[in-house]
Order: structure tokens, then C-alpha cells, then sequence
């Protein structure tokens, strides 16, 4: 059997993903995640008078705090595959990386272990976030929004 | 050929230890079973090396073994540089050999054991083998514990280890024959897809074993792979049928076997404990089966190689148990 009719006959019985499915429920589940900070964001501003700006800090900051709790507690490697990617995307997922890399390596060492792991995954996060905003920047002064 | 048989090598006892989500699956009669991924250690590296010298100890203290009688430990596990094994051989004062094949690691273990025996008339072999989900993830799959979906093709290494002595003392199970594997890749680079990465290496080394034996594969009561899972043994049967034109009736896979459907797994299970633990505390358990032959899949791969764009090769080891 040549390697392409193996191929063939491993795609015949490789079970397909349900896609449309994930897609959906990522959708509400991410969606879910938003009216959350939405929720926030207003009652920081009726409660304490923030201005827009500030809230949304105060916001993303509370989240990803409640994220990180919640890795701690374990939350999260029950749910993230119930909720498929709807969890990983927003802040939340950035947050639990963070904090399951920390508690993951923490025993080899604070510079070797934590230190040196804390962004594996999140780096990738950081790293083409910080080259995106730049291009978007460009973009924004180029058109002259 | 790399086909022999023995004459006179016999697998005299074992001692088991599963992880805390296999005590619940259909493994039944296992030795002891951990609560907990830590099992009372601070990490999850010295976990498994607990776990090994756990079976060890108490497969030596059954068979009132003191180390000076033990000829040979052979050990094995997936972490890097094997280093569960040799922390745990440091532990005895037994020469030592480690071996990696990933998850055909046992099934290696067991023919040089038993080739050591039959050959170079060592009298008692240990072997050891281990694989701990939290270890094995680090290795392998994400970089962190991350809990990121999975597709329906990937499969969970099984939490547990397993040691067996081997020896010339006449028991139940008799080593009859064996069959040393070649490494096969079909271009597969999928590493969450590794039923199909191992599949065609279970079917080299099955063919292989038929042959150089001249028998059918009738012959055995149940042909039992390792960590194939549910999507692979049915490439696997596929592929004997078309490639070879054999129609596997007999045949089990150990990583579909494990656990239960409830228990989210997705393909099955996998990891070089998965096949012996389905083998000593659920195959054997039924006495349904006399003529057993146990193959060992393993798929060769790093994560540096993966991430290179290389595909993934795979080799399996037969060795064919005689149960009375």
C-alpha cells in the first residue's frame, strides 16, 4: 500500500469533528464571557463613576484575577473542552495559560522553572498581540482615523 | 529474522499499581490503585518514580527476593532520558538496563528479558514500566496543562506501572515465541492522530511474526495491540485486510479496552502501562484465552521533530504468551 492510499483509508476512518457545533457553542460561550465584562464595566461605572476607559482596566483585570482562582481550583480542565475554544479566546484563556504554566513549574525552581515557563503558551499571545497592535497602529495613522 | 522462540521462559508474577481514573475503569484485580496524581510526592516526576518502586519493592517482597538474587532490572518510562527508570534502579543494588520505545516500552522489556533467560542464562528479570498522564503530557502534548479541546482521534496516556519477573521457574504463563519490530513511517505527522502513525507498524510486525513462524493468524485465541485505540484498530484491520488480505476475527485493542465510555477519553487510552494493565488486571482475569499474542505499539516521535514538520515513525514488538 503506497503512502497516499494509506492516507486515504486513515481519513476514511478518522471521525469528523463537528465543527459547526464547536463554532456555536464557542460563540455563546465567548458571547457568555463578554456580557459578563459588558455587566462589569457598567457597574463599575454606575457604582463608582468610572469613565469608560478606567472600567474596562478595572474589568480586565477582575477577570483575569477570577481566571486565575479559578485554574487553581481546577475549573478549567473540566470545562475548557465542554466549551471548546469559547473559553481559551478571551482574556480568560490567557489568564489560565499564565497561571497553569506558574502552578506546572513552579517546582523546578523560581528562575528555571517559573520564571523560564510562566509564558510558554502565553508569549505566543504576547509577542504577535504587541506586532498586531503595531501594524493596526500603521493602519490607523496611514488612514488617518 | 528477528522471529525466535523459547523453549523454556516463563513469566512467574507481576505486581500492578493503576492511577486514580483507571481504578474506575474496567480494570478489575489490580494490586493497588493511587488516589491521587501525587501519590503522597511533591511532584509528579517523583509520583512515578514512587509508582515504579512501589511494584518493584512489592514483586521482590512476594517472591521473597532479595536483590543479590536478581539478575537483571529492566526499566523503562517517557520521560526524558528515561529518568523515572533510573531513578528508580538507583534505588537497588541490581544491574540495570534502560530502554525506550515509547509506548512498546513493555513489550521490548519482555523480550530482552526473556531472551536473557533463554540465551545468556540469567535465572530472575525484572522488568518495570510506567506512565504517568501529567508526565507524559508535559512531554508530549501542550506545553502546559491547558486542558485544550482534543479531536476524536487523540488518546490519553494511562496512568499506572507494572512490574514482572521473568524467569526459568516453571508458572502459568509461558514466553513461547517473539518477533522484534522494524520502524515504519508512513508520512503520517499527525501527533494526535497516533492510531494511524502506529497502525501499519502492528501490521509489519504482525505479518512478520506469522510468517517466520508459518502460522495463521488463527492460530491465536486473541491478538491484543497496545495503544492503537478505537480509531486505529480499525485502521489496523483495514490495512491487514487490504494490504495483507487477513481478516482479523481475534483481535483486541488494550487502549479501546481500558476505559469506560463515560470517562471522556475520546480514541481510548495509550502509554506503555496501558497494555500490560489491560492485559494482567482484564484479558487474563476472563481465562477465556490460552494462546495470547501481545503486540507493543510505539510511535518514535519528539515534540522538537513534530514541531519541525517531520512525520511521525512507529514501531511495534510482538511476544506471544501461553496462559494455562
Amino acid at each position: 500500500m503506497t503512502k497516499e492510499d494509506y492516507k486515504k483509508l486513515v481519513s476514511k476512518h478518522t471521525p469528523r469533528e463537528p465543527k459547526l457545533r464547536n463554532i456555536v457553542v464557542a460563540f455563546f460561550v465567548g458571547g457568555l464571557i463578554g456580557f459578563f465584562g459588558e455587566f462589569i464595566i457598567f457597574m463599575l461605572q454606575e457604582s463608582f463613576g468610572m469613565s469608560k476607559v478606567i472600567a474596562g482596566m478595572w474589568t480586565a483585570l477582575i477577570i483575569i484575577a477570577i481566571s486565575s482562582i479559578l485554574t487553581a481550583f481546577g475549573f478549567f480542565d473540566n470545562w475548557v473542552n465542554k466549551c471548546k475554544c469559547g473559553l481559551i479566546i478571551p482574556t480568560t484563556g490567557f489568564a489560565h495559560s499564565v497561571t497553569g504554566s506558574a502552578l506546572d513549574y513552579k517546582k523546578d525552581g523560581l528562575i528555571t522553572g517559573l520564571g523560564a515557563n510562566i509564558f510558554k503558551l502565553a508569549g505566543s499571545v504576547i509577542l504577535y498581540g504587541v506586532i498586531s497592535a503595531f501594524i493596526l497602529a500603521i493602519v490607523r495613522v496611514v488612514i488617518g482615523v | 529474522m528477528s522471529s525466535r522462540k523459547y523453549k523454556n521462559v516463563y513469566l512467574n508474577d507481576y505486581f500492578t499499581i493503576v492511577g486514580p481514573l483507571e481504578k474506575m475503569s474496567h480494570l478489575k484485580k489490580y494490586n493497588l490503585a493511587m488516589d491521587d496524581y501525587y501519590y503522597k510526592e511533591k511532584t509528579f516526576e517523583q509520583a512515578e518514580v514512587k509508582m515504579q518502586n512501589t511494584v518493584v519493592s512489592n514483586l521482590m517482597k512476594n517472591n521473597f527476593l532479595n536483590e543479590g538474587e536478581v539478575d537483571l532490572l529492566v526499566g523503562g518510562d517517557l520521560t526524558n532520558q528515561i529518568a523515572v527508570s533510573n531513578y528508580n534502579a538507583k534505588n537497588y543494588n541490581i544491574p540495570f538496563l534502560g530502554v525506550y520505545s515509547a509506548c512498546a516500552t513493555f513489550v521490548e522489556e519482555l523480550i530482552l528479558a526473556s531472551n536473557f533467560v533463554e540465551c545468556s542464562g540469567l535465572k530472575k528479570v525484572i522488568t518495570v514500566v510506567s506512565s504517568h498522564n501529567l508526565t507524559a503530557e508535559k512531554q508530549f502534548r501542550y506545553p502546559v496543562e491547558y486542558g485544550a479541546p482534543r479531536p476524536h482521534t487523540s488518546t490519553f496516556t494511562t496512568t499506572g506501572a507494572i512490574a514482572t519477573l521473568i524467569g526459568k521457574k516453571i508458572s502459568k504463563i509461558k514466553m513461547e515465541s517473539s518477533t522484534i519490530g522494524i520502524p515504519i513511517d508512513m508520512d503520517i505527522s499527525d501527533a494526535n492522530h497516533m492510531g494511524a502513525v502506529m497502525a501499519p507498524a502492528a501490521a509489519s510486525t504482525l505479518m512478520r511474526h506469522l510468517t517466520d513462524l508459518k502460522r495463521d493468524a488463527s492460530y491465536y485465541d486473541l491478538i491484543l495491540t497496545g495503544d492503537l485505540g478505537c480509531v486505529g484498530s480499525k485502521i489496523l484491520k483495514e490495512y491487514m485486510e487490504k494490504n495483507y488480505n487477513i481478516q482479523l476475527k481475534n483481535y483486541m485493542d488494550a487502549g479501546c479496552e481500558l476505559f469506560l465510555d463515560s470517562q471522556e477519553v475520546y480514541a481510548g487510552g495509550s502509554g506503555p502501562a496501558c497494555l500490560p494493565l489491560v492485559l494482567f488486571c482484564k484479558i487474563l482475569n476472563s481465562k477465556k484465552y490460552k494462546k495470547i499474542l501481545i503486540i507493543g505499539t510505539g510511535a518514535l516521535h519528539s515534540t522538537t521533530f513534530v514541531n519541525q514538520k517531520s512525520s511521525i515513525p512507529a514501531i511495534a514488538h510482538a511476544i506471544s504468551l501461553e496462559v494455562e
